[in-house]
């Protein structure tokens, strides 16, 4: 026993009381971290800890907590914390469901049950069928949305400020002079399954993202991202046979001709060794640009 | 003479020789219920509580206490932080006793982690831990004797709370939110000249002027009158609403988490429960006066026996090196910003950790599913749970009962809103 936390004497007895007690709507029984917690079929819940309050003696409800897991097919984990008072030993009992089907009210057996099915309702949308007042609780008057679901953002969707047009409070929606800044610390070999930043070109493998790193590029599939990536080789091979493709002319040996501002002559145009600049300049007709137009959007 | 409703005290009629009007005045014809709302601005809501009561004269018939007012979505913001980040959140549930709040988050990622603290950082937050109990009931005390009527011992227990939270300051920097408690032990040692002060103040200054104010109170007719009889809870009751803390032992039943799940260093104190025998309003109060004695023996007790040694664990991989040590040596440079940037990875699992606070049982149920961050942190409020009885309670009882009843619940709402 290393760690300072609070200290319960394990229950040996327990799991075969449970099995006997529970029968088949025992669904899983697990022992971790020094804690039990038992899985039950979410139709049999009301009954089970009823049985559990007055066969084992687990006489206090103390908290049932929500938990969202949203790759699961019943998403949503509704748990429930035991404690006996007698035996001094806590039990977790959880049942699985998704947003649609309800789970039956404990509010019969234990009547501190209503708020925390109201919580639970309130913050994953679980309903408690049988509840007898199962409205909001913590969130606003008129709040829409379960704030707890993973998939609810962290900002939420309204924002209230004073307004002093209107001498009340509005709502409106949520404008962020800053982007939350979600540090994600997962190395991006140990699991994270999002395109790192930059990267977006790398992921055109055709695989589902998903959990871990992508598996690595066959040679061939490295040869055919390589050829597309290569540019198409140019129509016609690069030449410069006449003096008109030089870029250079009539118009250029004018200007060449004019003195400049010192009074030393300009040097006559001569024939320059090819340097890929040039050669670069060479492409361009010799025409004087037109002005440029202003942009229309949807340039290519 | 004797069918007359207006009778003296000597049996006499009191209007005898007057002419007596018989008809019907507004004040004889049938009320029907009506419903009023308590706060949410009221000075006895104890901050933000919204009590929307029907009442049948002033007798209350159905209480729905409205909550979420101070609802600030503590449990999805912790699930956007490190387990580092997210501790000073649980300074401001409990703003009255924080140190209790980040106690059972603490012993939770310790759990999971498997990590073991030191004896001298259990004994430093055992000691802590039961300096807030004295601070939190400081304040509790103090304000439903307010309540109720008196005003004096408010005042009193008032300096006492000051000079708790001056002893938060000088050990962490800050008066309320001290994110003292860290995963692996204390977040620095604390100064001699300290421990010294606080045992002194416990030998000398707390039994002194708590005891006076408490002698103003105890024995006071008002004070009993408001409070006695008032809102008895039986023990079954206790059990099924889930009471706990001072207000399951103001029924009777002796339970205390420090006694029968001992954390921390509490297994090797001795210190005594106080339990109620009626479980009205006045018992509640009378635990909650007898356990800021027996806190006061368990930090002499911890004062005592304060071992020496490190004020938390070594283990580098959860607790950061402290900043002189990371100025000599690469090692803890790199420790010190990984932990503090990143922070440390808790094994995936999940545990409910569940300690004694001032106000009864605070409960972390905290999922971890092998990263940096919590993946679930539930919260579970000690207040929830005795509020939400607030409508057994006062069935029945005068609508000024009211502030006596949520007076002894001891309700802060940083905590029952999160």
């Amino acid at each position: 026993m290393a760690h300072p936390a609070p200290l319960v004497a394990p229950q040996p007895a327990l799991a075969a009381a449970l099995q006997t007690l529970l029968g088949t709507d025992l669904v899983a029984h697990v022992f971790t971290v020094d804690e039990d917690s038992i899985t039950v079929t979410r139709e049999a819940v009301a009954g089970v800890m009823v049985e559990l309050r007055d066969k084992l003696e687990y006489q206090q409800l103390m908290e049932i907590a929500g938990v969202d897991y949203p790759d699961r097919p019943e998403r949503f984990e509704v748990v429930y914390h035991l404690l006996s008072v007698t035996k001094n030993h806590r039990l977790r009992v959880r049942v699985s469901t998704d947003e649609a089907t309800p789970v039956p009210t404990i509010v019969p057996v234990w009547p501190n049950a209503g708020w925390l099915e109201r919580e639970v309702f309130d913050m994953y949308g679980v309903l408690f069928s049988g509840n007898p007042d199962l409205r909001r609780i913590l969130t606003d008057y008129g709040f829409q949305g379960h704030p707890q679901r993973k998939d609810f953002p962290l900002t939420g969707y309204t924002e209230l400020r004073y307004s002093e047009e209107d001498k009340r409070v509005v709502y409106e929606p949520v404008k962020l002079a800053q982007d939350f800044r979600n540090f994600d610390f997962m190395s991006p070999w140990e699991g994270a399954d999002y395109v790192l930043p930059g990267d977006e070109k790398a992921g055109g493998t055709g695989e589902a993202s998903g959990k871990g790193a992508p598996s690595p590029l066959t040679a061939a599939q490295v040869k055919a991202a390589d050829d597309k990536a290569k540019a198409p080789p140019p129509p016609t091979p690069k030449t410069t046979e006449k003096p008109t493709e030089t870029g250079a002319g009539a118009k250029t040996n004018i200007k060449a001709a004019k003195t400049s501002r010192d009074g030393a002559k300009a040097k006559p145009a001569t024939k320059a060794a090819k340097t890929p600049a040039t050669a670069e300049a060479e492409k361009v007709p010799p025409k004087p640009r037109t002005p440029r137009k202003p942009k229309t959007g949807g340039d290519a | 003479m004797t069918d007359s409703p207006h009778v003296n005290h000597y049996g006499g009629d009191l209007f005898e020789g007057y002419p007596v009007d018989t008809a019907d005045t507004a004040g004889d014809q049938a009320v029907t219920n009506y419903t009023i709302n308590f706060g949410p601005q009221h000075p006895a809501a104890h901050g933000v509580l919204r009590l929307v009561l029907e009442l049948d004269g002033e007798i209350i018939e159905r209480v729905d206490p409205h909550v979420g007012l101070l609802h600030r979505g503590t449990e999805k913001l912790i699930e956007y932080k490190t387990y580092l980040q997210a501790l000073p959140y649980f300074d401001r549930l409990d703003y009255c006793s924080p140190l209790g709040m980040e106690h059972s988050y603490v012993l939770a990622i310790e759990k999971l982690l498997d990590l073991e603290v030191p004896a001298r950082a259990q004994y430093l937050r055992t000691l802590f831990a039961e300096l807030t109990r004295i601070c939190n009931h400081m304040l509790n005390i103090g304000s439903h004797v307010m309540d109720v009527g008196a005003m004096t011992p408010n005042l009193w227990v008032f300096e006492l709370r000051e000079d708790c939270l001056n002893f938060f300051e000088r050990a962490s920097g800050a008066r309320m939110h001290s994110a003292y408690f860290r995963p692996g032990g204390v977040h620095q040692d604390v100064p001699e000249r300290l421990l010294y002060d606080i045992g002194e103040w416990c030998e000398k200054r707390l039994p002194k002027l708590f005891g006076d104010a408490m002698s103003l109170v105890i024995d006071n007719r008002i004070f009993k009158q408001r409070n006695v009889d008032i809102a008895t809870v039986s023990k079954e009751d206790a059990l099924a609403w889930g009471f706990s803390g001072p207000m399951i032992r103001g029924s009777g039943i002796a339970w205390d988490l420090r006694k029968s799940q001992p954390y921390d260093a509490y297994a090797a104190m001795e210190f005594d429960i106080p339990v109620g025998t009626r479980g009205d309003c006045y018992d509640r109060f009378m635990v909650r006066v007898e356990e800021v004695y027996q806190s006061a023996k368990i930090i002499k007790q911890c004062l005592r026996d304060m071992p020496t040694g490190p004020i938390a664990s070594l283990d580098r991989k959860v607790v950061p090196p402290k900043r002189g040590e990371m100025k000599q040596s690469m090692e803890s440079l790199i420790h010190h910003f990984k932990l503090y940037t990143e922070g440390f990875h808790v094994p995936a699992g999940e545990v409910y950790v569940a300690t004694e606070s001032p106000k009864g049982e605070f409960g972390v149920y905290l999922v971890s599913d092998g990263t940096n961050k919590p993946y679930r942190c539930k919260i579970r409020p000690t207040a929830f749970s005795h509020l939400q009885a607030m409508d057994m309670m006062s069935k029945g009882h005068m609508l000024a009962d009211t502030t006596a009843i949520i007076g002894a619940i001891d309700v802060v709402f940083g905590e029952c809103d999160r």
